[in-house]
Formats: C-alpha cells, sequence, structure tokens
C-alpha cells in the first residue's frame, strides 16, 4: 500500500516520482562492462571456429555456433536490455518465454515440415528449377 | 503512462473506491515500456518467419553462387564489432541520462549513432558487392531469403538511426524531462534488441552459410 499512497500524496510532480519507482530502469556500469566483456567474447569464438576452420564435422559446428549464440542472447538480455523475473511485476518475462516458445515452434516446426516435403516430394528425374536437394552437395556455375 | 496514477485518482472518486496493493498485486510500474516490449515481442516473431524462411530456402541455390563464395566474414566481423561497440556505448549514454547529464547523454547517443552509421554504410556497401557480382534477390531463393532476412535487419537500424536523431534533437531543446527519459529508455530497448537479432544473423546465415 505505501507505494500507491507514495504516489497519491505527490499530485503534480508525479512524473520524476513514478519513473524513480520503476526501479526497472536503474542500470549500473558494471553490468555494461561484464555484458560487453562476455559478449565480445561469445563474439569471438565462433567466428575464431569457423574463420580458422577449427571444427571440420558441419554437425559438431553448427550445434556448437548454435550454443554460443543461445548463450550471447540471454547474456544481452540479461545485462543489456535489463531482463529479470521481477520488472513489471514478471509481465515482461512472461511474454518473453511465450515468444521464445512462439520462436522455437515456428523455427523447429517450419524446418521440420519443410525438410520432409522436400525430402518426399524430390522428382524421379533431375529438374533444374526444383530437383535440388535441400541437403548435400550442390553444383554451380559462375553467375 | 501514469495510467496507476489516474486509475487510483478515479478509484478514490468513486462510491466504493478499490483498493489497490501495488506491493502484492501484479500491475504495470511503467506502461510504456512494457507496451515497447511487447512491441519488441511482436517483432521478434517477424524475424522468427524470417529466419525460419531462410532455414528453407537458405540452400536453394538455384545453381547460382553459394554463401561460401558470397560472404565475405572479415567484414561481416567488422560489422558485428560495430553494432556490439554502439551497444555499449549506448549504455554510456543511459548511464549519463541516469545522473541527469544532458551532455554526456547526447555525446554518447552521438557515439552510438555514428557506430549505427558504419554499421549501415558496411552492410550497403556488401549489399552493392553482391548486386554487382549478379547475386542479386531475383538470382536464387537463398538470395532472396538472404536480401529479406539482412535487409529487414538493416532497415530496422535505419529508423532506429531516425528515431536516434529525432530524440537528440528533442533532449537539446527540452533536456532530459521524463518524456524524453522515456523515450530514450525505449530506444535503449530497441537497440539492444537490434543487436539481439544480429547475433542470430551472423551466427544462422553468415558463419553457418560458409561452413
Amino acid at each position: 500500500m505505501s507505494a500507491h499512497e507514495l504516489h497519491a500524496g505527490h499530485g503534480g510532480d508525479h512524473h520524476d516520482d513514478h519513473h524513480g519507482h520503476g526501479d526497472d530502469l536503474h542500470v549500473t556500469r558494471s553490468d555494461y562492462i561484464k555484458g560487453f566483456v562476455l559478449a565480445v567474447i561469445l563474439t569471438a569464438i565462433p567466428f575464431w571456429l569457423v574463420m580458422a576452420g577449427v571444427i571440420q564435422n558441419r554437425t559438431t559446428a553448427v550445434l556448437v555456433l548454435g550454443v554460443l549464440a543461445a548463450v550471447q542472447i540471454v547474456v544481452h538480455m540479461v545485462y543489456f536490455l535489463h531482463m529479470n523475473g521481477k520488472i513489471q511485476g514478471g509481465w515482461t518475462m512472461l511474454s518473453t518465454l511465450f515468444t521464445i516458445v512462439f520462436v522455437a515452434v515456428t523455427l523447429a516446426g517450419t524446418l521440420w515440415v519443410m525438410f520432409h516435403m522436400n525430402a518426399n516430394m524430390m522428382p524421379s528425374h533431375a529438374n533444374p528449377m526444383t530437383g535440388q536437394p535441400q541437403v548435400g552437395e550442390h553444383h554451380h556455375t559462375a553467375p | 503512462m501514469s495510467d496507476t496514477h489516474t486509475l487510483a485518482a478515479g478509484g478514490a472518486a468513486a462510491l466504493a473506491p478499490r483498493a489497490y496493493h501495488p506491493a502484492h498485486e501484479p500491475h504495470p510500474e511503467n506502461g510504456t515500456s512494457l507496451g515497447f516490449w511487447l512491441y519488441l515481442m511482436s517483432d521478434c516473431l517477424i524475424f522468427a518467419a524470417l529466419f525460419a524462411t531462410y532455414g528453407v530456402l537458405g540452400r536453394s541455390y538455384a545453381a547460382g553462387p553459394t554463401g561460401k563464395e558470397l560472404f565475405d566474414l572479415g567484414l561481416v566481423a567488422l560489422n558485428t564489432a560495430f553494432l556490439l561497440l554502439s551497444s555499449i556505448t549506448f549504455g554510456f549514454a543511459m548511464l549519463q541520462k541516469q545522473q541527469k547529464n544532458v551532455r554526456g547523454t547526447l555525446t554518447w547517443l552521438a557515439v552510438t549513432g555514428l557506430l549505427g552509421l558504419a554499421f549501415l554504410a558496411v552492410e550497403l556497401y556488401e549489399f552493392a558487392h553482391l548486386i554487382h557480382q549478379g547475386a542479386t534477390p531475383q538470382r536464387s531463393a537463398f538470395l532472396s531469403a538472404f536480401f529479406t532476412l539482412v535487409g529487414t535487419h538493416g532497415l530496422h537500424v535505419t529508423f532506429g538511426l531516425i528515431w536516434l536523431v529525432t530524440l537528440m534533437l528533442q533532449i537539446r531543446k527540452h533536456g532530459l524531462i521524463p518524456e524524453n527519459v522515456r523515450r530514450v529508455n525505449c530506444l535503449s530497448m530497441f537497440w539492444h534488441f537490434l543487436d539481439v537479432v544480429w547475433i542470430g544473423v551472423f551466427t544462422f546465415v553468415y558463419l553457418m552459410g560458409v561452413l
């Protein structure tokens, strides 16, 4: 109740108070520095892995890159976007979780369905327009 | 934006005032930032659709050039560095804003804007180079999906820059009034969100594209 009374008591200049009361936007230098250092490391590793050709196995490389990207996204969310379970009474977290579920279903569902559709609809004769396999070898010429 | 306050005033005037317990009940502390967050989440869905499209079509080269032949990872690393640096400089602008330092806020926002501009310049150079090589969006499904996904991100950065310049003029004219503080906070979310999307772009499009 105290926060409410504080509001009512302030009258005209409630604007400043309102922003101060939303503690969700209090940022600290150490948070930004920590986030930046972590982000640089998490960016440098995948670029190094690919540019130096460290991992030969493609599947392994994709998995490693995917995990590094996921970790970096979390780092950005926490240190740059200041996410936590408490801001806005948890509504920010709730909408984010919904979005993550939705994005996961969209991506996984699309790739799964389209991959199988491509595999099942492969024409028996080579058709230059649609006969390209989804994965594997690709022959190409200069444009 | 002061909806809790309005509600409180309305409640006091009513016959049977509704008692609010903000400490226990879920309530938006700042309606605008929650609303803006919801907008960003819907933007996420747009990018999810574009990423899914790229995931399906990303290897349909139609006998045209592949990502391995086209992508210049050095250029992408440079672009990633620009965007990452602009994230930390926006963070410094946020810290200056928190200390009510108008000049410091404007300076760091300007640095952020320049880094964003450098990002866009490199991206446009890359696009021009691709198109010059004949790798146009019309060339193959891979290139259509590539230009749509990366171009949509670039458009977001462009509009972020327009917003940034507009906001800098507003801050210079009116100072760090609550409205401008709110706008800086929203732009901060927008800018960092674009950096998050870029993580997906450089990982799934560029790095996995040359594997």
